[in-house]
């Protein structure tokens, strides 16, 4: 008597595992383009608060690209073009590249925003108390800037680790495309959604709830 | 760089991917409508409501705004597949776009609702409106005043994600562009015409709402 040929086997143990390592991926990928995206739109925000308009302008315009263009096509289109210049990249590298870049420009406005939210007043306060351009950014600026932008700072951290998903079009196996996999295999969709999503929740949901406490806490 | 450019497939495929990009404008607009009027309720509930109600409307919010969207696409693609519900790829995209609106513009609908003085609306009861007529003629115009901006942007937000569609199998400008790249493997051409696709979308939007918002506004 000859067996059924299966090709489908249901949901086990292992499986747990292999989507908690790509669960680890994912958490992985975001915290290296969050770091790398936060430095460099720092920068980009101080750019834009201070030089002149030529200056704001142009890298305001080239920033702006990146938030009016889907992140899914500049993933494809990076991807696409490294190659030409003679880049050969893995899918995680071009991932941590372009998500790295979209971080930027969007923490670049938050960046400004808290430079901004630091009254001139204030400002001149502190030269005028000797303190230098630098002093005066790290012991005035910085602490109450920070204070100002930091629930939306993390409202885009947590944006780019949502986004982080994405990569998964390039072939990288994180967590959305590691139950995809799965899901081909078990034919159980629902159960596997459930997991991952369950676990970008988990990841997600406590630091946006801490976020807006923050918020509440400091704006009494 | 060794790479030639071949642009004319892409010209030659120019008014597809426009006709494309009308079908996101649409899936995106309609999502919006969707949005705004169950994000609205969500608000009200969440505001109000006890027990289950605001349970629910607790949970659909933090869901929505916590989880990635293309997850909430393959839920309702895929996820819903279990219970024998099969969405079409365009319902798929209207129904997660939408469900991601709602709980986002939920947020910031509570923020107007909170923002209005409660004066408002005792002086509206006061002057013998019924709660309902108080909430529709009173209230709500001036929430949607408040929020605006957010919602212009939460439009664009739509524009964007509604580029996920390419990975359900909806052929929106997006998925247009994939099934010609794929024909042709001139994939960077194509994406980069549809990315300035895409830009001008976008700040036809913006442009759009600052025009509308003057016409509106004026005091």
């Amino acid at each position: 008597m000859e067996q059924p040929i299966n090709f489908f086997s249901g949901f086990s143990f292992n499986d747990l595992l292999f989507l908690g390592e790509a669960a680890g991926r994912t958490i992985l990928i975001s915290i290296l383009s969050i770091t790398i995206g936060t430095i460099f739109g720092c920068l980009f925000g101080w750019i834009l608060q201070v030089s002149g308009t030529a200056g704001a302008v142009s890298v305001g315009a080239f920033l702006d690209i990146f938030r009016s263009v889907p992140l899914i096509i500049q993933l494809i289109l990076f991807y696409n073009f490294a190659p030409m210049i003679g880049l050969s990249l893995d899918p995680f590298a071009s991932g941590v590249i372009v998500l790295s870049i979209y971080a930027a420009a969007l923490v670049a406005n938050v960046a400004r925003g808290g430079i901004e939210a630091v009254g001139r007043p204030m400002r001149r306060a502190a030269r005028s108390l000797g303190m230098s351009y630098w002093q005066d950014m790290r012991y005035v600026v910085w602490p109450i800037g920070l204070r100002a932008v930091f629930p939306a700072w993390v409202g885009v951290a947590l944006g780019v680790m949502k986004d982080s998903a994405l990569v998964s079009v390039l072939g990288y196996v994180e967590l959305l495309k590691a139950s995809q996999i799965l899901i081909t295999r078990t034919q159980e969709p629902f159960i596997i959604l459930t997991v991952a999503g369950a676990f970008y929740f988990a990841l997600s949901y406590p630091l946006s709830r801490y976020s807006a406490r923050l918020e509440e806490r400091w704006s009494q | 760089m060794e790479y030639t450019f071949h642009w004319r497939p892409v010209f030659r495929a120019l008014p597809d991917l426009l006709d494309a990009g009308l079908l996101t404008l649409q899936v995106a607009a309609l999502s919006m409508v969707f949005g705004v009027v169950f994000g609205l309720g969500l608000a009200i509930i969440r505001l109000n409501a006890r027990g289950p109600l605001l349970w629910a409307a607790s949970t659909w919010i933090e869901l929505a705004r916590n989880t990635p969207a293309l997850f909430q696409l393959f839920f309702f693609g895929f996820g819903l597949g279990a219970f024998g519900w099969h969405l079409s790829p365009y319902a798929i995209v209207l129904v997660g776009l939408s469900f991601n609106n709602a709980g986002y513009l939920a947020e910031n609908f509570r923020g107007g609702f909170k923002a209005l003085p409660p004066t408002q609306l005792r002086a509206a009861r006061s002057l013998g409106m019924t709660a309902t007529q108080a909430y529709i003629r009173i209230i709500i115009p001036q929430v949607l005043r408040i929020v605006y901006h957010p919602m212009t942007n939460q439009m664009v937000w739509a524009v964007l994600m509604s580029s996920l569609g390419m990975l359900v199998g909806f052929r929106e400008l997006s998925g247009e562009t994939q099934f010609f790249a794929s024909k042709t493997f001139r994939i960077f051409e194509y994406f980069a015409v549809t990315a300035v696709i895409y830009y001008v979308i976008v700040k036809l939007i913006l442009a759009m709402s600052r025009l509308l918002a003057m016409r509106l506004f004026r005091y």
